[in-house]
């Protein structure tokens, strides 16, 4: 019985675009690209952020890649695995979009990988960071232009090891990110000499973490790693302020942890050490300018998410350009992206044999209202993509 | 666990138990009362909480935005009764989850208008943003007390309202013997009127109070709806002295499920209301 307020929305405006679809002009000249992003629930801000970065480069072409209009159609996944399917679906076989773009949700990407395999779909993910992506369901048509999960996990790991922290407590939420991030973690950490003495989690998306905080008081380690994402992330860095914890016990997380959230958690942030693969002060030019032009636009700060979309459309926009927009010409279009250079905002990656980003992982601490880049945590990391066999 | 933790856990428990006792309070006495399933009663908590983002912000201080916020509910409550509930009275209950429903939809677009998606923080008040030692190098939040305090202090209050005054025995009355209360001169449609605004109001208050510790952001009345029927449902629908044993039951259950048993932990919650249905199939206190 979860409650899904746009749904109305979501089905007028497909029903809408349906109808523009129907419309004369021929669909050859056009590139349809499916957005299947949450925008309702605890990722609703993630999922415009993400369709925001990604409209900005479409404009900045001037709407078209490869002389052809980019058209949207969009779908709320509500962050719902059980819909996920039905959902993707029906952007593949309804829709007959040329690319899907999404999502925030692990559990929710997967089942849009799946689909994705099953019909040959193209699919950029611009968030979720489940390893099985580009681990054992790697396949030639899926892209990720964000990360895995292991990898800003397996970067924290090595720098709490090389500060000399001896103990640490892992929290999350129970669902794919979180046990992938916490593996990553432990990986690292304990390759470092760390050691983890205990592992706790919560259903998703519930936010009582009081009584896990009071667990975490009586195992007092030196440190405690958490993945916690949007609405759950403001909670939880309030709830450990407010526990005053801090003082003894480092709280470390992945970057998701303080990314898009700090206006709401003020000064229970301040200090927090994340990694991830964005900082806010970066001094890459194009940084500067996609962050000058996003603001301008939307009013709004940027964030890892916003980068993400961005650069989700870039990676399509260097296979599609490669083909001069003949979309059926697959197998060219993704060794174009392959092989493609990504100039993104985070500093300029490429893409795994598994079609993961091979990037930097950067250690931020939270000063004011930005997340400021202390030093490299991981240089060109890239995922393992253990399972994949591309 | 030592001592320490077991005391602090239960206090976590009760904490969270009276909170849910908070919100659940206004559906039972809705639901028990007046008769009507109320599936927008999460949004009212959800709106509690955007007011008490927004109030704070424009006034300054979340004490006054509380009281303004009070007010606002109950006026809101009033006229929400009068243009839409009073119409369910005599309905079916298919009616009322569907028209319900929608206005879930409804609050949710216009949340979304008119103060847009982003996750939000409200402050805490500078006097209760401490934490107290409590032995064994572990605190407990200052506020989180406060909180407890003043839901402790409503549910007093309600029981004294509803068991002790005059009005409290309209009210009884009328949830059961609408029309005998009706031929004795009291005007039944003002009656259910307050009580609809008062539960309305409850939840609203409860959203706002609630808002430093849990942060404001979309969809979180789903969230509290579900586990709101379920602490009515297990307290027998209509009794707010069920609603306060319900509601601290699944404070304990939660809590101590969290710690002791990750795994199945958001199962247990469903499991405890199972359980007590097939023993008492109308809850452990039936009103009326």
């Amino acid at each position: 019985m979860r409650i899904r307020p746009s749904l109305l929305a979501c089905t007028l405006l497909g029903s809408a675009l349906l109808a523009a679809a129907a419309a004369p002009a021929s669909a050859q000249d056009k590139i349809k690209v499916g957005l299947m992003l949450p925008y309702t629930g605890t990722y609703a801000a993630l999922g415009n952020a993400i369709e925001n970065g990604f409209r900005q480069y479409i404009d900045e072409q001037g709407g078209r890649l490869a002389g052809k209009a980019v058209e949207f159609v969009k779908v709320d996944d509500e962050s719902d695995p059980a819909k996920a399917s039905d959902n993707a679906s029906k952007l593949v076989k309804r829709d007959n979009v040329d690319v899907m773009i999404g999502t925030v949700h692990s559990g929710v990407a997967m089942a849009m990988a799946k689909v994705a395999k099953d019909n040959n779909t193209l699919l950029i993910v611009p968030n979720a960071g489940a390893d099985a992506i580009t681990g054992p369901l790697c396949a030639p048509n899926i892209f990720r232009s964000s990360f895995s999960n292991w990898q800003p996990g397996f970067a924290m790991g090595k720098v709490a090891a090389d500060r000399k922290i001896k103990t640490a407590v892992t929290l999350t939420w129970k669902y794919a990110a979180g046990d992938e991030s916490v593996r990553g973690f432990k990986e690292g950490f304990e390759a470092g000499g760390g050691k983890v003495v205990k592992e706790l989690n919560l259903p998703f998306p519930n936010v009582e973490f009081q009584a896990l905080l009071t667990e975490v008081a009586a195992l007092k380690p030196d440190a405690v790693y958490v993945f916690f994402a949007g609405g759950g992330a403001v909670k939880f860095a309030k709830d450990w302020a407010a526990a005053g914890l801090g003082s003894s016990i480092r709280l470390i997380g992945a970057g998701f942890l303080t990314d898009g959230t700090l206006e709401a958690q003020g000064a229970a942030a301040q200090g927090l050490l994340t990694t991830l693969h964005y900082a806010d002060d970066l001094t890459h030019p194009k940084d500067k300018a996609f962050r000058l032009q996003y603001a301008k636009t939307y009013k709004l700060q940027p964030d890892v998410y916003a980068v993400q979309g961005y650069d989700a459309a870039q990676m399509l926009a260097a296979g599609v350009q490669a083909v001069k927009g003949d979309m059926k010409q697959r197998d060219a279009l993704v060794k174009a992206i392959e092989r493609a250079k990504i100039d993104s905002p985070r500093g300029a990656f490429t893409l795994s044999r598994a079609h993961n980003p091979v990037q930097d992982i950067y250690l931020r601490e939270v000063s004011g209202k930005v997340n400021r880049n202390v030093a490299i945590a991981a240089k060109g990391l890239a995922d393992p993509a253990r399972g994949c066999k591309l | 666990m030592d001592l320490t933790t077991l005391l602090i856990q239960c206090l976590n428990s009760v904490q969270y138990g009276l909170l849910l006792f908070l919100v659940a309070s206004g559906l039972t006495l809705i639901f028990g009362i007046m008769g009507v399933i109320n599936l927008a009663h999460g949004s009212f908590y959800m709106i509690g909480a955007y007011l008490a983002f927004s109030l704070s912000t424009l006034l300054g201080s979340l004490p006054l935005a509380l009281l303004v916020g009070v007010v606002l509910a109950v006026a809101f409550g009033y006229l929400l009764e009068w243009v839409f509930f009073s119409y369910l009275y005599e309905r079916e209950h298919l009616q009322q989850v569907l028209m319900t429903y929608g206005l879930i939809l409804v609050f949710e677009e216009l949340r979304s208008l008119l103060v847009g998606d982003e996750v939000h923080g409200v402050a805490i008040p500078e006097l209760l943003a401490g934490s107290i030692a409590i032995g064994n190098g572990m605190t407990y939040p200052v506020y989180r007390l406060f909180v407890s305090g003043v839901c402790l202090a409503l549910a007093l209050g309600m029981y004294l309202l509803i068991s002790k005054t005059r009005l409290g025995m309209m009210v009884r009355a009328g949830a059961t013997h609408r029309e005998m209360v009706q031929s004795l001169g009291i005007n039944i449609t003002l009656l259910y009127r307050v009580v609809f605004a008062v539960g309305v109001a409850l939840a609203v208050f409860a959203g706002m109070i609630a808002a430093p510790m849990s942060s404001v952001y979309p969809g979180m009345g789903g969230q509290v709806l579900i586990v709101c029927f379920v602490v009515v449902v297990i307290g027998g629908i209509g009794s707010v002295k069920g609603a306060l044993v319900a509601a601290l039951l699944i404070g304990f259950v939660d809590t101590f499920g969290k710690v002791l048993w990750q795994e199945g932990a958001g199962a247990l919650v469903y499991v405890l209301m199972a359980g007590i249905l097939l023993w008492r199939p109308a809850g452990l206190f039936k009103a009326g």
